[in-house]
């Protein structure tokens, strides 16, 4: 392990709790990467996190640290970075967390938008419970609650942030190094709420349930589902690709790799201050 | 400065929360509690602090909860079917022992019930609500004066023990309109978290010291069962961890005991009462007295850690002890088992939405008959 990385763990806090062959622990080392080719300081960052097996990352990261409860951490971290806008704010959610139980959180997150980096390390399952069925299993897909498979349609984690307005979103991969750390850079300057939809691997129960429990053969098989996004993403939802243009399909959909909006709207906290020197109304109680 | 205004009881909570400091509100409309995120959502911007909207009210807790663990002292009010939604948060906020003030001003449940009408149907809920055995302070207020002052007590008690404080209204205290004059700087005490002598040996979870993040020391909150340091820990640790978070709130029983008498020094009969039905309880005792039958209340204005030595005291010297509320029969519980049989416990119990009328204590007294049960039950 590289000093770099060795900085930012608490090593005392490892081996950490994810399964070998986990994606996890890919996401972590280009957060960390990402934090420290910023050069942004351990004080200053907090990193947030639900239930779940995303939900241990913050464990083993030595940040200003909070393990929340289950769907809620953008609700923590956004009472937080209004009353502390100093720090930086990184939350770090898993799909059911994120979609699920926290998803009126998140949409209100991504309308509200407020100067916080959101990673959803979306595994299209629940780990940490034993392989249940998530708002975000592929159609079709296995898990412990859909053994015959899914017969729900998956979230697509992108669009709903697009949907509910979020002003920076992409979606990676864990065996993508360098564009995980190119995306969560790029997310973490951002100045407003930014969503990275990391698609990782899970060979312990999405891929024991849906032949792929070897973890080469659970990378390979987000390489079969992901393709590189060329270009702008198409208003009528449809993606550019390199071979030409490609459609997602519900049943065998390919999901599309890249930044899919990067715009500067308002911030929240910057709103909320502008508001608070502008008013014109007059204080009540004690001082009038 | 002594002028008087005429405000209502959410008013005063509002203003209380800004007397005592408190820089960071987040809530979600609910009746009838809204007054009190309407005046903040205008106050907090002039006073430097933070009002914000969210979009439930589990969002609400977690958000102020947030706050506190950057400093601020922060405050979210609800009602009823809200205050349901909270208890996931309530709970997180007790194992990391997070300072933070929740108001419930309470209405007529279960479910969406009476919303408009008043009721003290939450006691049991705002004490053991959320799962797990847990510290909690739980207060209340009767007149609009009290609700202000309690409202500063609420935060002081929630930075002073590191833990949530739950303050219960009702729905006529929260609309009623009383004169008060506004409380000066000074005039009551103000007490916010303290800090740790030595920032590097600052052990987040050791003792009542406390420290934001972003503050120089690194640390970890969970709430998972954790150690001094926020590490998940399990078995004995985790046991020991429970009993030191719930013993400083139970130890403080006393300094907790928030609470006012009358007459009751020669009183035969008690009156055992809290929040807005001590209201009608005084209005009885001053009725009785006049009549020659020796009345006295005890108006409880701390109702947990429930102070066992208050009843104690009074069961050894009356007769009987009867508990107004407008409920079914719950701190009725809690004053039975501290009396321990050494005199009668009767309740007084309204649920229609209305509130309980002097007279119908009076008749509840005049009644007479011994118990049968831990507590008998008189109807509203």
């Amino acid at each position: 392990m590289s000093d770099t990385y060795r900085k930012y763990l608490r090593l005392d806090r490892l081996p950490h709790v994810w399964c070998a062959g986990c994606g996890n622990g890919m996401i972590v080392k280009a957060l960390i990467e990402s934090i420290a080719s910023l050069g942004l300081t351990q004080d200053e960052v907090v990193v947030i996190s639900g239930i779940g097996c995303a939900g241990r990352t913050p464990f083993v990261l030595d940040f200003n640290t909070m393990h929340t409860t289950h769907g809620r951490a953008l609700a923590f971290a956004t009472g937080l970075k209004l009353a502390r806008p100093d720090l930086k704010i990184i939350v770090v959610m898993g799909d059911g967390d994120a979609a699920a139980i926290g998803g009126n959180h998140f949409i209100h997150a991504c309308r509200r938008n407020l100067d916080l980096t959101a990673l959803i390390f979306n595994n299209g399952i629940y780990g940490l419970t034993g392989g249940q069925l998530a708002p975000t299993t592929p159609y079709g897909k296995r898990s412990t609650t859909s053994l015959d498979g899914s017969i729900e349609p998956a979230f697509d984690l992108v669009k709903l942030a697009l949907g509910a307005g979020a002003a920076f979103v992409a979606r990676t991969t864990s065996f993508d190094h360098l564009e995980m750390v190119s995306f969560f850079k790029r997310a973490i300057q951002h100045r407003g709420f930014a969503v990275v939809d990391v698609l990782t691997s899970c060979p312990t129960y999405f891929g024991r349930l849906n032949d792929v429990s070897d973890p080469y053969d659970m990378v390979h098989y987000l390489r079969t589902i992901t393709v590189p996004l060329n270009g702008t993403y198409q208003a009528d939802g449809g993606i550019a690709c390199p071979g030409g243009r490609c459609e997602e399909q519900p049943a065998v959909g390919l999901m599309a790799t890249g930044v899919f909006h990067d715009q500067a709207r308002p911030e929240y906290g910057a709103l909320y201050a502008m508001h608070s020197h502008t008013i014109v109304t007059k204080p009540s109680g004690p001082r009038s | 400065m002594t002028l008087q205004h005429l405000i209502q009881g959410n008013e005063a909570a509002a203003h209380g929360a800004l007397y005592a400091g408190c820089t960071f509100f987040a809530g979600y409309p609910i009746t009838p509690s809204s007054e009190i995120m309407e005046i903040l959502a205008k106050e907090m911007p002039l006073h430097g602090g933070v009002f914000l909207q969210m979009e439930d009210e589990i969002a609400s807790i977690s958000s102020i909860i947030g706050a506190s663990w950057g400093g601020a002292k922060s405050l979210t009010a609800t009602s009823g079917p809200g205050f349901s939604l909270m208890q996931e948060g309530i709970g997180y906020a007790a194992i990391t022992e997070t300072p933070c003030v929740i108001i419930n001003c309470q209405r007529w449940g279960p479910s969406t019930g009476q919303p408009t009408k008043a009721a003290q149907g939450d006691v049991m809920q705002a004490i053991w609500g959320t799962h797990g055995d847990h510290p909690v302070i739980v207060l209340t207020a009767s007149t609009v004066r009290d609700t202000f002052e309690m409202t500063v007590r609420s935060f002081n008690f929630a930075e002073r023990y590191r833990t949530p404080v739950i303050l219960l209204l009702d729905e006529v205290l929260a609309h009623m309109r009383e004169n008060i004059r506004w409380p000066q700087p000074g005039e009551i005490e103000v007490i916010t978290r303290r800090a740790p002598e030595d920032v590097r040996q600052f052990h987040p979870f050791a003792d009542e010291t406390f420290l934001p993040f972003g503050a120089g020391k690194r640390f970890h909150v969970t709430g998972l069962a954790h150690n001094a340091d926020g590490f998940a820990v399990e078995g004995a640790p985790a046991g020991r961890e429970l009993r030191r978070i719930v013993g400083r709130v139970q130890d403080a029983v006393k300094e907790l005991a928030v609470y006012d008498t009358l007459r009751l020094d020669d009183a035969e009969i008690a009156i055992v009462s809290y929040g807005i039905t001590s209201r009608a309880a005084l209005s009885t005792v001053n009725e009785l007295r006049a009549d020659g039958t020796k009345v006295g209340l005890l108006n409880l204005k701390t109702l947990w850690p429930f102070p066992d030595h208050l009843i104690a005291d009074i069961a050894g010297r009356v007769d009987l002890i009867l508990v107004p509320e407008l409920n079914l029969g719950q701190l009725v519980r809690e004053v039975a088992r501290a009396a321990r049989g050494r005199c009668a416990v009767r309740h007084l119990g309204r649920v229609d939405g209305s509130l309980i009328a002097p007279q119908q204590i009076s008749a509840a007294i005049l009644a007479g008959s011994a118990p049968e049960t831990a507590f008998e039950e008189v109807e509203g």
